[in-house]
This record gives structure tokens, C-alpha cells and sequence, in this order.
């Protein structure tokens, strides 16, 4: 049982994946536009993380270590497939909001890289516990970024009127630029407290795919990292 | 002909991958220290990306269409990526050791860049193979593919231009690294919003 709570605690707040480790960064810019966005994309994101961590953590005996890549993206494309129909059939608006964000949870670093670091390696209870400390940790991270760019961009949060008349909203929030600023803002604050982050660990910025990043140990092989080396 | 010019256009410059779709933030960030990488990682993006425009949309329309498998797609998409992007890296390697030397490294960093797979899905989206022939629409496919690689590349340049010059000015402190190339981001957003009445 403690270690369960363990496994919350490291998702939520030790390994927060929005902030201390930089992950999933495309949705995290881009549908962030409202908190209600922000809050469904991180639901979903989570769904899908518990399952694959559920289900890649019984077959961890199974899957030959060789393909086992191919095969986390098998099982994590199929559960997005699923979950993408439950979002038509009982969530239509939602979907059309997140659009094509939904299928590109399949290449969101958090997922692979949860599925490599820890479901393979543990038993299915803590990696499923994994999987939603995780996810509320991105969740949490989401929805933050969501609030924050509603209540500059449009004077609300989660769609209802927060701020007095006389706010004038500052729309660029709300718009693409809005998302680098306000994620900046974000790490700049972070940088000042000295929190633990991967922005302010020299070099460790995600260098094209969740293979090559330092931060999480996820990774196919480390034939890339040295390629990586050789590149710069 | 118009159509063509309104999707390089329209998806290079007006709905820009990285910086108004968000998609590619990683090596966006993360490859863009230097110009020389950048265009290296930009080039190597035009090629699988027009590569894979061409192959998930002929398998889009020859395949799973006929066959009523579209909502597959997703899971096929990212397999063929991923197998292309092994495959590209092998072909280069024994045929062209010279073109290997300058983009293979940047070969496996770019499977899981959410580009690829987003332009693949955006090209099913866009409904290029819905209607009328099937050649045109694959041909509409690879021009919306490589405009919006093209789009990536002039984004990822530009940059790391701004990055080389950034090194030598004086930044805040808590502003040094990663929030310093969020804003800059942040200001060519701004930059390519000016594109928007174009089209």
C-alpha cells in the first residue's frame, strides 16, 4: 500500500511530467487554450496511461525484449483507437475541441517513456499506480497552464466569468504565442525558486524524441544518444 | 495548380507546424542550438515527412479505404513511420554513405516526432482523399507533407540563428535556457501570425 502512495506522490509532484520533466510538450502548448481543455486532455492522456501501464506491465514476461518497442506502440495506438471512439460516442464536443491531439497521444513521450521506465519492470498494481500519479501530475499541469492562459486570454476559467468588467482581456493568451509565454513564464518562476526541473539541469532539453532525453530513461538503445553526440 | 500553391503556402507559412499546430516542439527546442544542426535536422524532416505523406496516403486510399479500415489508421500510420524511418536509415547507409553522413543522425530522433504522425493524420483530415481521384489527392497528400516539413525547417532555422546571437547577450537570470527560447518562440508566433491574411 505505501508504496502506492509512493508511486502517487512521485507522479504528482517528484517526477511532475509537465514540469519537472518537460514531457508531452506538444499538447501541453497546444490545447491548453481553456482549463475545460486543458482538464480533458489530461483525463484522457491519464486513461490511457493507466491501461497501457496495466497492460504492458502483464505482458512484461511476454514481449521479446528485441521488438518490444514496436509492441508498446501497438497496444498504446490500439488503446488510443478505443479511447478516441469513447470520446465520439459520449464526448462529441470535446473531441472535436482536442482534435487531432487525441491520436498524437500515441507518440506523447509520457506514455512510452512511463511503459519503458516502469511498467516493464514492475508489477501490474504499482504500475498502474504509476500510471495515475502520472497522469493527474500531467493533468494537474495541464489544467494549471489551462487556467491560467483562460484567465489573461479571455477573463474566465472553466468557461465562467471571473475577472471584473473593467479587465480588459489580453487575447494573445489565448492564441498560439500565449502558450510559449505563459510556459515560459512558468520555467522562468521555476528557475528563480531553484526547483528541481529540466530546464534548469544543463543540456537536458528533450532533443527529438523521448529516446534520446537524459531526463527520463526511457530510451531505445543507446546507439542514439551517441549518434546525438556526434550531431552536435 | 492553385490548389497546390494555396497548400504550400497555407501550410508552410500560414498554419505553421511548430509554432502555430505545436506539433515538433521537442526537436524545435531541443536541436536548435546550432544553425548547421538545425538545417541538417530540417532537411532530414523534409525527406521522411514528404516520404511518409506519399506512403500512408496511397495505403490510406488503396488499402484501408476499400476495405472500411479507416479507423485504423492511427495504428498503421505510426507502424509504417516508425518501419520507414529504420528502413530510410538502412537504404541510406548502403547507397548513399555521403547523404547518410550528413542526415543519418538526425534519422532516429525524428520517429517519434509528432510531425510526421500529425501530417499523416492531417492529410486524412483535410479530406485530400475523399474526393475526386485518388492520384490527385495523394499528389495534394505529398505537397501538404513537404510544405509543412518546409515549414518546420524555416521555423527550426530561423531559431537557431536567433539562439547563436542570444548566447552573447546579457538575459536575467531565472531567463537562461529553456524560458529565454520560449519567448523567442513566443515572438516568431507573433512574427508568423503576420501571415495569416494571405491566404
Amino acid at each position: 500500500m505505501n508504496k502506492c502512495v509512493e508511486r502517487l506522490k512521485n507522479g504528482i509532484i517528484t517526477e511532475n511530467p509537465t514540469f519537472v520533466m518537460m514531457l508531452g510538450m506538444c499538447p501541453t502548448l497546444a490545447v491548453t487554450a481553456s482549463a475545460g481543455n486543458g482538464l480533458g486532455m489530461g483525463l484522457t492522456t491519464t486513461a490511457v496511461l493507466v491501461l497501457s501501464n496495466a497492460i504492458i506491465s502483464l505482458l512484461r514476461k511476454i514481449i521479446p525484449d528485441k521488438v518490444r518497442m514496436p509492441a508498446y506502440i501497438v497496444i498504446v495506438a490500439s488503446l488510443v483507437t478505443i479511447v478516441q471512439f469513447m470520446l465520439q460516442a459520449y464526448l462529441p464536443a470535446l473531441n472535436k475541441s482536442l482534435g487531432i491531439y487525441i491520436p498524437l497521444i500515441v507518440v506523447n513521450c509520457i506514455i512510452l517513456g512511463r511503459a519503458e521506465a516502469y511498467a516493464s519492470k514492475n508489477d501490474v498494481v504499482s504500475s498502474v499506480f504509476d500510471g495515475i500519479g502520472m497522469g493527474i501530475g500531467f493533468t494537474i499541469g495541464l489544467t494549471l497552464i489551462g487556467i491560467f492562459r483562460e484567465l489573461l486570454g479571455a477573463g474566465k476559467v472553466f468557461g465562467v466569468d471571473i475577472m471584473p468588467k473593467a479587465f480588459e482581456p489580453i487575447s494573445i493568451f489565448v492564441m498560439a504565442p500565449g502558450a510559449f509565454f505563459v510556459l515560459a513564464g512558468l520555467t522562468a518562476v521555476q528557475n528563480r525558486l531553484k526547483l528541481k526541473g529540466a530546464s534548469n539541469t544543463s543540456d537536458a532539453e528533450c532533443s527529438g524524441n523521448c529516446a534520446s532525453c537524459k531526463i527520463s530513461d526511457c530510451g531505445y538503445d543507446k546507439k542514439e544518444s551517441v549518434n546525438e553526440e556526434k550531431g552536435e | 495548380m492553385k490548389t497546390l500553391l494555396v497548400i504550400l503556402i497555407g501550410s508552410a507559412l500560414v498554419n505553421n507546424v511548430v509554432l502555430s499546430q505545436f506539433l515538433g516542439i521537442c526537436p524545435f527546442l531541443g536541436v536548435s542550438k546550432k544553425t548547421s544542426t538545425a538545417a541538417g535536422m530540417g532537411a532530414a524532416v523534409i525527406f521522411v515527412i514528404t516520404l511518409s505523406s506519399l506512403i500512408t496516403s496511397a495505403l490510406y486510399a488503396f488499402i484501408l479505404k476499400p476495405l472500411d479500415l479507416t479507423y485504423l489508421n492511427t495504428i498503421v500510420f505510426i507502424l509504417v513511420i516508425a518501419a520507414l524511418v529504420q528502413l530510410v536509415e538502412m537504404i541510406l547507409k548502403k547507397y548513399s554513405p555521403a547523404l547518410y553522413k550528413s542526415l543519418g543522425v538526425y534519422l532516429p530522433l525524428i520517429t517519434t516526432n509528432c510531425a510526421v504522425l500529425g501530417v499523416a493524420l492531417l492529410n486524412v483530415q483535410n479530406g485530400y482523399l475523399d474526393k475526386g481521384s485518388v492520384a490527385i489527392g495523394i499528389i495534394k497528400s505529398v505537397a501538404n507533407g513537404f510544405a509543412t516539413a518546409l515549414g518546420f525547417t524555416i521555423a527550426i532555422v530561423i531559431m537557431a540563428g536567433i539562439r547563436e546571437r542570444i548566447e552573447y547577450n546579457d538575459i536575467p537570470q531565472s531567463f537562461k535556457g529553456t524560458p529565454i527560447v520560449l519567448i523567442t518562440a513566443g515572438l516568431m508566433a507573433i512574427a508568423f501570425i503576420g501571415f495569416s491574411g494571405i491566404i
